[in-house]
């Protein structure tokens, strides 16, 4: 490097001084050629003219003998590279607006490159992540099951091994004294041999530490637990902590960023799927309890397409139908990478917009750019022209072009990546819900520089080509006679072709984010079929303190009775699991007719959604009972079991309410269920998803430990927190509590549209900058080429209202046009945008309205100044310059 | 001048090396002499010498070196290598031949044939 510096500087000092010699050698013939004519007669001033005529265009057959020497590539560039700084210098104006703006795409696109570098190319933090495939979360997924899973295992003949993992959520750990909520995986205990992960401290559980349920009452920290609750306490290892009250040995930590299997996701510890049922986890011996595993996951063999995997996996699965037809439904199973999990096509897509998105943006500015750059070279029409006559050839002339628009485009790039790498930092550190163990494992590395640097190159390879036509066109002797002075022609430019694009796309942008936004507001206030304003709701897990059987219906009705004595309280309810919508953890019920026997898979009726509640859910929900009555807490286990449907529900199965009311039907169980009321309609598992039948079943005849209370009171909610936990704690103060507003409850669900909203606000707000910037320079431009006609125009009487027309008349014009052009972009770009953003359609008179006066808004802000110049122009001034 | 002719292209190089061979030159000396050898029947546009020159200087079939002029003017004067002369050889010869035939050629008869 250094070597080839010093070679560099070398190069540079010899090239001044071949260039004097060469300069005096050429001085030396003329003047030889001037001392024969001088001879011959002639005075000397007339000889030195002749001499110089006669000997040629001299600018060329000194760039000539430069390439004759050879090997003068660096020279030449650090030449053009001189030159270049220096023209810039002259128009610092221009220079600073065509940095500042390719520092905002680049710097955009290298934000959203650093995005999908994380979410798309560099998946998990283990080694070989892209071999790993496994069966995807998914409601029914068969190999969810435990015995299902082992199946697999076993049956397989793609992976090299398979391992699985579960959420443990709303579990509580206990070092003594002091539980808290934690939230960690249970896994299998080849987990972390399947992932090639080794012990940063102690050692890691291994499958020869599980001999059956309950066997293996071992854990291991994340690093990021280990530090922030254990403050790296070295001596941790071999500790005794409790999780939900039972005891378990710690005997390692994961090595630092190791955090499991499943992006936005960082669990605090692992433990053994063997101790799961243990500590109030899900069935591992039911062949039908779906939710027991949360994905598969494992090294495809050699040579192994993730196609034949799946084909694999589906053998498998078909086998298994055949013999456990009760338990195990024979659908088709997708095998993908594991880590994105079944919203890899969800994020997929939504980079990808995103990445178009920010792709616009570079397009916008480039475009920007290259009208700036034409116009500024236009300005310099005279230079080229005396440079094109001294036989300069063109080639070299849009060398120095393109030198100077590969400055800027660098220099901006830079800037850019300056600005754009803290923003992807944060992003990284960036923990958005308090109470979950999300975050974007965004990192910064050496491909988010390189795809930058990338872009900054082909930028400004774009937007250096636009003014290639007119050097290449030029006419030296034309543009030296007609001076500087431009035509006001009427003819439409290349230079305004670019204007109208950028106005169009960013005319998109503004209309994308104002969807976005408009779709925000709309799905915070769509229906959900319950009311989330002004309710309370109190996460439990009664496993956590040691709860089981029977005395957890039993403690669910202390607890909801202690709450509603609670003044200002004015309903409370129960729901098992969580509440509708929340962390997207709703399952399906599998429904049969009441005729139905054979209770397989192939002869289910329906699969509806299926809510645990208690009495009095219903009203501390806000859901409206269309017919019927709700549960009654002398509801009991004598069949039929009460139960309540939605209106899809009634509709789907017995076609219309009233025709539902009192009906039967079995569950997965064989249970023989009787409608007694039918809810209103509502969302269930997500914001997006298509109307769905679901069905409620009385909580208090099952005994799930995990569960939320609904509380509906119009107190004050941090007054109602410190109530609701007292009352409960009071019932059994070892309870951990997870105490939040349902509002609060539901931003996880609506994280991916506030994310949304956000990026493509970010990005119409460029937009908008881009297209004043735009507008502003062109509008600047056309005032100060034309401002010695404006003068005329002003000295002959013209009004102000003409001056303003001649002056603007154009740029406003190709406004309006290029705001149309975007408008129609936008509407046609409904669908990418819908299935970004929950309920987005630009076909939408707010929207439209809004776009056309953002437009126009933006045009006289960018028009304001330079028709402020037109309208101040002095005639007299204007015309003694001249 | 319609006397004149406009060299071939490629023979500048073979006029330059002759040229110098007869005595080191500065470039307009290698112009007039040109014109001398040629008694003024080729036409070399002056600007168009150089770039010739620093080719063969670069080929290193001709050395350069800064004296003074008989005009008592500051200039470079260019000789030849033992390269060059070699390559003069050679092409002189080539030029030979090819003129010979093209001679030949071109003086043939109908008779002839």
């Amino acid at each position: 490097m250094l070597a080839y510096l010093r070679n560099l500087g070398s190069k540079l000092f010899r090239h001044r001084q071949i260039a004097e010699e060469m300069d005096e050698e050429l001085r030396s013939h003329i003047a030889h050629r001037a001392d024969d004519l001088e001879r011959s007669g002639l005075d000397r001033a007339e000889a030195g003219r002749r001499a110089r005529l006669e000997f040629g265009a001299r600018e060329r057959y000194r760039e000539e003998s430069y390439e004759a020497l050879g090997g003068r590539f660096f020279e030449s560039l650090l030449q053009d590279v001189r030159l270049a700084l220096r023209v810039l210098r002259k128009s610092p104006g221009f220079a600073l607006a065509a940095v500042l703006t390719l520092a905002l795409a680049i710097g955009a696109n290298a934000v959203v490159f650093g995005v999908m570098n994380a979410l798309v190319l560099h998946t998990l933090n283990v080694p070989d992540a892209k071999s790993l495939y496994g069966t995807q979360y998914g409601v029914d997924a068969p190999f969810q099951s435990y015995p299902g899973y082992r199946d697999l295992r076993d049956r397989n003949h793609s992976f090299q091994d398979l391992a699985a993992f579960n959420f443990t959520l709303g579990t509580a750990l206990d070092t003594g004294n002091d539980p808290q909520a934690a939230g960690g995986f249970a896994t299998t205990g080849n987990y972390f041999t399947v992932l090639d992960a080794h012990p940063y401290l102690g050692r890691l559980y291994t499958a020869a530490d599980e001999h059956g349920q309950g066997s293996a009452p071992y854990l291991v920290l994340s690093y990021g637990y280990w530090h922030s609750r254990f403050q790296e306490d070295r001596r941790v290892i071999g500790r005794v902590v409790s999780v939900n009250k039972h005891p378990f040995t710690v005997i390692g930590v994961a090595p630092p960023g190791f955090a499991g299997t499943i992006m936005f996701v960082s669990p605090d510890f692992f433990i053994p799927v063997v101790e799961q049922e243990v500590i109030g986890g899900n069935s591992l011996t039911d062949r039908s309890n779906t939710a027991a595993l949360f994905e598969t996951f494992g090294h495809l063999k050699p040579g192994v397409t993730a196609r034949q995997a799946e084909a694999d996996v589906n053998r498998v699965a078909a086998e298994l139908a055949k013999a456990y037809p009760k338990e195990f439904e024979a659908k088709h199973i997708v095998v993908g990478r594991t880590g994105l999990t079944a919203f890899g096509g969800a994020v997929h897509g939504f980079v990808a917009a995103l990445m178009a998105l920010a792709g616009m943006i570079l397009l916008a500015a480039c475009a920007n750019l290259g009208g700036l750059f034409a116009a500024h070279a236009s300005d310099r029409a005279r230079e080229v022209a005396l440079r094109l006559a001294l036989g300069s050839p063109r080639r070299r002339i849009l060398r120095q072009l393109m030198t100077e628009a590969m400055l800027l485009a660098l220099a901006g790039g830079t800037l850019g990546v300056m600005g754009g790498m803290p923003l992807l930092q944060r992003l990284g550190a960036w923990h958005p819900f308090p109470g979950a163990p999300l975050h974007i494992p965004v990192t910064t590395d050496w491909r988010i520089y390189a795809a930058a640097l990338a872009l900054a190159l082909l930028s400004g390879f774009l937007f250096s080509i636009v003014p290639v036509r007119m050097v290449m066109r030029a006419h030296p002797y034309e543009v030296v006679k007609a001076g500087s002075t431009a035509r006001a022609g009427r003819k439409f430019t290349v230079r305004d072709a670019l204007l109208v694009a950028q106005i169009a796309i960013c005319a998109l942008l503004v209309t994308a984010s104002l969807v976005a936004v408009r779709g925000l507001v709309r799905s915070v206030n769509a229906s959900y079929g319950f009311d989330p304003r002004n309710a309370m709701t109190a996460g439990v897990n009664l496993a956590n303190a040691g709860y089981a059987g029977a005395r957890i219906p039993q403690f669910n009705r202390r607890m909801i009775d202690a709450v509603a004595a609670i003044p200002g309280v004015d309903a409370v309810g129960l729901v098992n699991n969580y509440p509708p919508l929340a962390y997207a953890a709703a399952w399906r019920e599998r429904v049969f007719t009441e005729q139905t026997r054979d209770l397989t898979t192939s002869h289910v009726a329906l699969r509806p959604y299926r809510f645990n509640v208690s009495p009095g859910y219903l009203k501390a929900a806000g859901t409206t009972l269309l017919a019927g009555r709700d549960f009654a807490w002398s509801d009991d286990k004598s069949a039929p079991v009460p139960a309540l449907g939605n209106r899809q529900f009634a509709l789907r199965m017995f076609g219309s309410i009233n025709a539902a009311m009192g009906k039967h039907f079995r569950i997965g169980d064989g249970t023989l269920v009787e409608i007694v009321g039918i809810t209103e309609d509502g969302k269930y598992l997500s914001l997006t998803e298509d109307q769905e039948p679901a069905i409620l079943m009385p909580s208090m005849l099952y005994d799930d430990p995990q569960s939320y209370l609904i509380v509906r009171s119009r107190r004050d909610p941090q007054q109602l927190h410190r109530l609701m936990r007292a009352k409960i704690h009071e019932l059994d103060a070892g309870l951990t509590l997870d105490i939040q507003t349902w509002n609060q409850l539901l931003e996880v669900v609506q994280f991916p549209a506030k994310v949304a909203t956000m990026a493509l606000g970010a990005l119409g707000l460029m937009g908008a900058i881009l297209s004043i910037t735009g507008i502003f320079g062109m509008a600047a431009y056309s005032v100060s080429k034309r401002l010695r006609e404006l003068g005329i125009r002003v000295a002959l009487g013209a009004k102000r209202r003409e001056v303003l027309k001649a002056a603007l008349g154009r740029a406003v014009r190709l406004l309006a046009f290029g705001s149309v052009a975007g408008l129609v972009l936008g509407l046609l770009a409904t669908r990418v945008l819908a299935s970004i953003v929950y309920q987005a359609t630009p076909r939408d008179p707010f929207v439209l309205a809004g776009v056309v006066l953002a437009m126009a808004l933006l045009g006289l802000i960018a028009t304001w100044t330079p028709a402020q110049r037109a309208l101040s122009v002095d005639p007299m001034i204007l015309l003694r310059e001249e | 001048m319609p006397d004149q002719a406009q060299i071939l292209p490629g023979t500048l190089d073979l006029l330059i090396l002759k040229a110098v061979s007869l005595g080191p030159l500065h470039g307009y000396g290698v112009l007039l002499r040109i014109g001398q050898i040629s008694d003024s029947a080729l036409l070399i546009e002056q600007g168009a010498l150089y770039p010739a020159l620093f080719r063969l200087v670069r080929q290193g079939l001709l050395k350069a070196s800064w004296g003074v002029s008989e005009n008592n003017r500051r200039a470079k004067f260019y000789e030849l290598t033992a390269a060059g002369r070699k390559r003069l050889r050679e092409e002189t010869e080539s030029w030979n031949r090819l003129a010979a035939a093209m001679a030949a050629s071109l003086a043939a008869r109908a008779e002839g044939i």
